[in-house]
């Protein structure tokens, strides 16, 4: 969608709502260098939120929206859960419909763009809970991976049920007394990222939100190699702070706790042959951008 | 954004041109044809402009869906895979279909049980997917055979559902469904449905429009709701989910919401009414007795009603061909004279004679049955033997028949 398309007309500008206003103003569309550092000079793709006070997710959710590098070509797919809550308020389109079905909607969303718009780039990005990603819709996940379908796969992984009251799932880690396990859970963490890995994506990254600068990254990079090679997953720890008895100041700690290097939530990142080819490519043309911009200035300012 | 006046008469890849839909339907040529089912459907989609078909193996749509296949090797379709189950491949028809594709899809059976969650979805997000059903047994011990037990649970989901009796009207149902399905004031999802084997593996002459005339493409701006395509400015679309929320507001706005799909379907009757000439077809309809029937119990009723007139018993029939939306007043109006209505249905339930009770006045003239399920054939002895039994007549025992 081209950046004029979302001008107001003149007659109709002071009854739009003022968030649209921002969006057109400001245009956080259309910039290709956006990242997380812009959060807070406009109004973002997201405002406000209705998750609970202090929920990692809700940084989460600014970081990869502030980073999205294409939002105006950019459709999201969510699912049922606390992702859902928050979606309603995003502005790009997005998608949910049912639990668990997310990475089915979005091969045939994918599908559907590239038939339609066949030079054009639309980036297709799916976002969804733990229970959605590994449990009830682990079929669809897998397979839309082992199909080489062209998008994003962004789970968070907050390793229960939350938005039904903290119930064991599948990303629960292995003792841990919650509702539905009510000795414990018995049986290990699931390791998503390893199945990706073999499953076929292409790139794969486990860590938190507790660096913005790392999630931009990430999510740039993965985004970059869905457009262009194959499946791509990220799965990013958002701790429930409600459901692990935290406070809500407490989420970054609880972040930063668990992604020490003998951790659960260390950094991990598999990048397979063909992604690390086209991440050195952009890299490469990166740096020469820079250094063509810091010529310019410097030429300005002689 | 252009309308699909703008489109007729240019030509696609295939050098088909896209024609005017009331023209091709109606006025083009048409050559008589021998083929299976299965094949009408591939030739109704050739013609169909599909952007994206999605498939699945089950007996007895597989067939069906593998053709649509070779269509898509030929390049009459936008693109075409095979998903991991029904349930998925229902979800991926809705992904493409928000991202503003034409949809096609074929399942049968037990596929229809499980992808059943997406149906009321589709219909919530006025996604026009059209989805052909090749009813077959759905019960436990397992069974491939016809069966439209399936139908029933459809009807509740807020979709379009058409009961196609023979190959002929499948074929051009298929076409007109698109055109239904895809007006701004209905765009809803359409099952269209036939009798598994009867319909899709037996051969049967169908006069088929020419083979260089398609439909034109759909366009996705016609719709009441927003295409997700980011090609038109997303609004945040609410303050507050309604998900969650136990507040009347949140209640009037699904109870709305849902109301708005029933209206939606009741406003696909005009359309329907002039594709199809009516909801309904009927012959002798001031006869005493009048057999109901649709899908394959229609064809079988016909010639029920052939051997009771060689024995001087006059038999009228209505044959119902939409489902949903239900043709009450057409039904109502045809049976006002009938004495014996007779409901003959292929499943043990016995749904059709449900809706016609709840739809007739002096409903104990309703007779529901002849039954068979299972796979079993509908002999018209069946049924004649059903009305002879009504009219206090003697008849045979067809259980010594063996």
């Amino acid at each position: 969608m081209s950046k004029e398309r979302i001008k107001i007309a003149e007659e109709l500008y002071d009854i739009m709502p003022p968030e649209y206003q921002d969006l057109v103003k400001r245009a956080t569309y259309g910039n290709e260098t956006r990242g997380w550092k812009d959060i807070g000079t406009a109004k973002e793709l997201i405002e406000e939120h209705s998750l609970c006070a202090g929920c990692p997710e809700s940084m989460a959710f600014r970081y990869i929206l502030a980073s999205l590098p294409n939002p105006e070509d950019t459709v999201m797919v969510g699912s049922t859960g606390c992702t859902s809550l928050v979606f309603p308020h995003v502005a790009v389109h997005n998608i949910h419909s049912l639990f668990g079905n997310q990475n089915a909607i979005a091969s045939g969303l994918k599908r559907a763009l590239s038939v339609r718009f066949p030079d054009r780039t639309k980036d297709v990005v799916v976002l969804a809970g733990d229970g959605a990603t590994v449990d009830i819709g682990l079929d669809m996940t897998l397979q839309a991976w082992f199909r080489q379908e062209k998008f994003t796969t962004i789970c968070f992984d907050n390793e229960l049920y939350a938005n039904t009251g903290g119930q064991e799932s599948g990303l629960m880690q292995k003792g841990f007394v919650a509702k539905m396990a009510p000795v414990g859970k018995s049986f290990e963490k699931v390791r998503l990222p390893e199945i990706a890995r073999e499953s076929g994506c292409h790139y794969v990254v486990q860590c938190t939100v507790s660096k913005p600068n790392l999630v931009e990254k990430i999510i740039k990079n993965a985004i970059y190699v869905a457009r262009e090679i194959g499946p791509t997953y990220l799965q990013i720890y958002t701790p429930c702070i409600l459901e692990i008895g935290k406070n809500s100041m407490e989420g970054l700690q609880e972040m930063r706790d668990s992604e020490k290097p003998t951790e659960r939530f260390a950094f991990k990142e598999f990048v397979s042959e063909p992604a690390k080819e086209l991440l050195a490519e952009r890299a490469a043309k990166e740096k020469e951008r820079k250094a063509e911009a810091k010529k310019q200035l410097a030429g300005q300012t002689a | 954004m252009a309308t699909q006046a703008s489109f007729i008469g240019q030509k696609n890849k295939k050098d088909q041109v896209y024609t005017d839909p009331w023209k091709m339907m109606h006025e083009a040529p048409r050559t008589p044809s021998f083929f299976t089912g299965s094949e009408i459907i591939k030739e109704a989609v050739r013609r169909a402009s599909c952007d994206l078909m999605i498939a699945y193996p089950i007996t007895p749509q597989s067939e069906a869906a593998a053709l649509c296949g070779e269509l898509f090797a030929e390049g009459y379709i936008g693109d075409y895979f095979r998903g991991e189950s029904e349930f998925a491949v229902m979800s991926q028809c809705a992904g493409a279909a928000f991202g503003g594709a034409r949809v096609f899809t074929t399942t049968a059976g037990p596929g229809t049980m499980r992808a059943m969650e997406n149906f009321p979805m589709w219909a919530g997000a006025r996604l026009p997917i059209q989805m052909i059903v090749t009813c077959r047994g759905i019960n436990s011990p397992l069974s491939i055979q016809p069966d439209t037990l399936e139908i029933s649970y459809l009807m509740q989901t807020g979709m379009l559902v058409w009961h196609a009796e023979t190959a002929q009207d499948f074929y051009d149902w298929i076409l007109m469904g698109y055109m239904v399905s895809e007006e701004p004031d209905v765009h809803l999802p359409l099952a269209l449905c036939c009798d598994g084997f009867f319909v899709t593996h037996t051969k049967d002459m169908v006069d088929l429009t020419p083979v260089d005339m398609c439909l034109p493409p759909y366009d996705p701006y016609r719709s009441p709701v927003p295409c997700m395509d980011m090609e038109c400015p997303p609004v945040r679309m609410m303050r507050d989910p309604f998900v969650m929320k136990s507040n009347y507001i949140s209640y009037a706005t699904h109870a709305s919401w849902q109301q708005e799909v029933w209206a939606a379907v009741e406003r696909s009757r005009k359309h329907t009414i002039r594709w199809m000439n009516g909801l309904i077809d009927t012959e002798n309809a001031d006869a005493d007795v009048l057999v109901v029937a649709s899908g394959t119990a229609v064809s079988q009723s016909r010639e029920a009603i052939a051997m009771l007139e060689d024995e001087g018993i006059r038999v009228g029939l209505v044959k119902i061909k939409t489902l949903r939306p239900w043709p009450g007043e057409e039904i109502r109006e045809a049976t006002k004279h009938a004495k014996h209505i007779v409901i003959p249905e292929f499943n043990v339930a016995g749904w059709l004679a449900r809706e016609v009770r709840a739809t007739v006045p002096n409903n104990e003239r309703v007779h529901a049955g002849p039954h068979v399920c299972g796979g079993m054939t509908m002999p018209p002895e069946i049924i004649t033997s059903e009305i002879k039994d009504l009219l206090g007549m003697k008849t045979e025992t067809l259980a010594a028949r063996g």
